[in-house]
């Protein structure tokens, strides 16, 4: 076994158990486990670790010290929070839909562990190199929207039930510019699986270099998608209290705040992954461990962005944020995916193939910035027609 | 291996199953899940004789995604047509909406 | 005979759920139990290894269609009290209808017709790609009238359930 190579692992390992006497499936079997384990133990260790810095972050923004009680820097913070949750009596309401109450929690946890399936780590390490793995990846997610209408739904609160409706609303409305950013991704790198899609990014091909507007672009669905400012309509507090969610408590609850950061890390490493190389970094080919390292790096930076943009940004009514997503990301999408298509077609050699990419993306988001401005101006987001119910 | 009638039994059950939901249920959106049961049903038998006959050529499932894609233009327009309905006549069962029964 | 076991598992959790959206009482039950069947669906497709499909039928299915159809029911809510039952009043021949049908189907499928015995040959490795360029090759005019008859269905759906404007 070579440490530095990770791909070295499993092999290594089924020579090992192999010698024990077990059968192929056995060991097999025992190293998928392995596998799996390990990495849902990495997410929820690192969940720790991302609320303590959000919690940290927001509190230096507002000029605040956060966390400094429980441990080192108040690193302890969220360990502590975890056991208070833990522990707290489980209730559940008692017009409650008792099946579709329990179950809603553990398919929003469940639809955002089997994303993670997919996420390269390193070179040549990810649970399975699916190669339908961007559809696959969309389809799980869809999941998680089951699960918050279920919530809302059979708490039986009207709170929670408009939450319900607003999930809809936003998740499904935001994932068509989603998708259609993966789908200039997958056109420009010819491949739905994530491996090459990192692998299309050689030499420092990174595409945030090639498509930055189609990197703005899930940036911000990706704020929208996560629920976070300015898109937390689905639990604004000065609104619906705290939407789908209001009536959960105890476990239940830790299991949405788990969903909750458990997408911004997937949304974020996703990022990382389309737009900034992955585990691609200097010598991480010759050296795979390094990839780690890199994936980290990139995937902190991302959810960095999106902490910034938590702290500092007042939230979207919610016409505005519907108009936003249909009336500027959709179309601007569809010109995005239809611009890299033609530019795909024509044949080019690379170099004036990645540049002609990159000043089409430059004058698309002109182009958008410069519209939104004037609209601005001239206050066209403001409702102007009453509506009878 | 599976053998091929396995599948086409279960398709015929999903099928039967959705049929009667579609005759028998009051509301209109129930049905509409119902139509939607028999819609799959012939998708599973588009994929098995693809998958058995003519694992070569896609036209099984290129079918099959067109099947998909005109299900799915159908229950937005289906449930647009019972929203509307429950807005002007506030029912959505099938049988009180019988303005043309005279 | 793994493949046997786990078929029948499948497809039995499969009509089940099937069952319990037609028979259940409660609307949005109805609609949860036709997520779990879109799910067992999709589990026959990867048995089949067509595993596009079953990618798709989980995004259009369980992420739009069944979305839909509960936003639908939450919308409607008025009639989710029990009042009337949730069957017809002809609900007992067309169980008997049903009845004759499965069993004319089962009759047809298991006795009168001789299917080819073919054992499933391997799926092409490109399946994908294969199934890629035959929609924009072979196919490419239902694929434009299934895009037009989309966007016809998009503009339907606005106008159909768009509230009046004073």
């Amino acid at each position: 076994m070579n440490l530095l190579d990770p791909q070295t692992i499993a092999p290594w390992f089924i020579k090992v158990v192999g010698s024990l006497g077990l059968s192929a499936f056995w060991t097999q079997l025992i190293w998928d486990v392995i596998g799996s384990v390990s990495l849902v133990l990495f997410a929820i260790v690192s969940i720790l670790f991302i609320v303590w810095l959000e919690r940290k972050f927001a509190a230096r923004v507002q000029d605040r010290l956060g966390p400094n009680r429980v441990g080192p820097y108040g690193l302890l913070q969220t360990i502590a929070d975890t056991i208070k949750l833990l522990t707290k009596e489980d209730i559940t309401p008692a017009t409650a839909d008792r099946v579709s109450y329990n179950i809603a929690p553990i398919l929003a946890v469940f639809s955002v562990f089997m994303v993670m399936v997919v996420i390269p780590f390193a070179k040549g390490v990810s649970g399975a190199d699916l190669n339908v793995g961007v559809l696959y990846i969309t389809a799980v997610s869809s999941l998680g929207i089951m699960a918050a209408l279920m919530a809302g739904w059979s708490s039986d609160n009207k709170y929670a039930l408009i939450g319900g409706f607003r999930v809809v609303a936003q998740l499904l409305s935001y994932e068509v510019p989603m998708v259609m950013a993966m789908v200039s991704v997958v056109l420009v790198s010819g491949s739905m699986s994530l491996q090459k899609i990192v692998g299309a990014q050689a030499g420092g091909r990174w595409f945030f270099w090639v498509m930055p507007a189609v990197f703005l672009l899930y940036l911000t669905t990706a704020l929208a998608e996560n629920e976070r400012t300015p898109f937390d309509l689905l639990e604004a507090d000065s609104e619906i209290v705290a939407g789908y969610h209001i009536e959960y408590g105890g476990i239940k609850f830790a299991w949405f705040f788990l969903t909750f950061f458990l997408n911004t890390l997937f949304l974020a490493s996703f990022a990382a992954t389309f737009f900034l190389g992955g585990w691609r970094g200097p010598f991480a080919e010759q050296v795979p461990i390094l990839g780690f390292v890199y994936y980290f790096l990139k995937t902190t930076l991302v959810i960095f962005f999106m902490m910034w943009v938590r702290a500092t940004w007042p939230r979207l009514r919610i016409d505005q944020m519907m108009s936003f997503a249909w009336k500027v990301l959709v179309p601007t999408s569809l010109v995005l995916v239809m611009i890299t298509a033609i530019i795909l077609k024509l044949g080019l050699s690379p170099f004036w193939e990645t540049g002609l990419l990159l000043i089409s993306n430059l004058a698309v988001i002109l182009v958008v910035l410069g519209f939104l401005g004037r609209a601005l101006r001239l206050g066209i987001e403001r409702p102007k027609r009453r509506v009878v119910a | 291996m599976i053998p091929l009638s396995w599948y086409l039994i279960v398709a015929a059950l999903l099928f039967v199953i959705g049929f009667y939901g579609a005759l028998s249920r009051r509301n209109a959106i129930a049905i509409l899940m119902s139509i939607e049961l028999m819609l799959n049903a012939v998708n599973i038998n588009f994929l098995a004789f693809w998958r058995y006959l003519t694992p070569e050529d896609m036209a099984g499932q290129v079918f099959a995604i067109i099947a998909i894609t005109v299900a799915a233009a159908e229950a937005a327009v289906g449930l647009a047509l019972v929203i509307a309905i429950y807005r002007s006549r506030d029912t959505v069962s099938v049988d009180e909406v019988d303005l043309l029964k005279g | 005979m793994v493949m046997r076991v786990v078929f029948v598992v499948v497809s039995l959790f499969t009509l089940v759920m099937a069952f319990m959206v037609v028979s259940h009482p409660t609307l949005f039950s109805s609609a949860l139990y036709l997520v779990a069947t879109f799910l067992g669906v999709a589990g026959l497709y990867v048995l089949l290894e067509a595993d596009f499909l079953a990618v798709v039928q989980v995004m259009i299915y369980v992420g739009a269609v069944s979305i839909l159809i509960i936003f639908a029911i939450m919308l409607s809510r008025g009639m989710m009290g029990k009042r009337t039952s949730s069957h017809n009043r002809q609900a007992k021949w067309v169980a008997l209808a049903s009845l004759l049908l499965a069993i004319l189907l089962l009759y047809f499928i298991t006795v009168l017709m001789r299917w080819p015995a073919v054992q499933a040959g391997p799926v092409p490795a490109g399946a994908i790609q294969m199934l890629g360029q035959d929609l924009v090759g072979r196919y490419v005019v239902p694929f434009e009238v299934a895009s037009v008859l989309l966007l016809v269905a998009l503009v339907g759906a606005i106008v159909l359930a768009r509230e009046r404007e004073i």
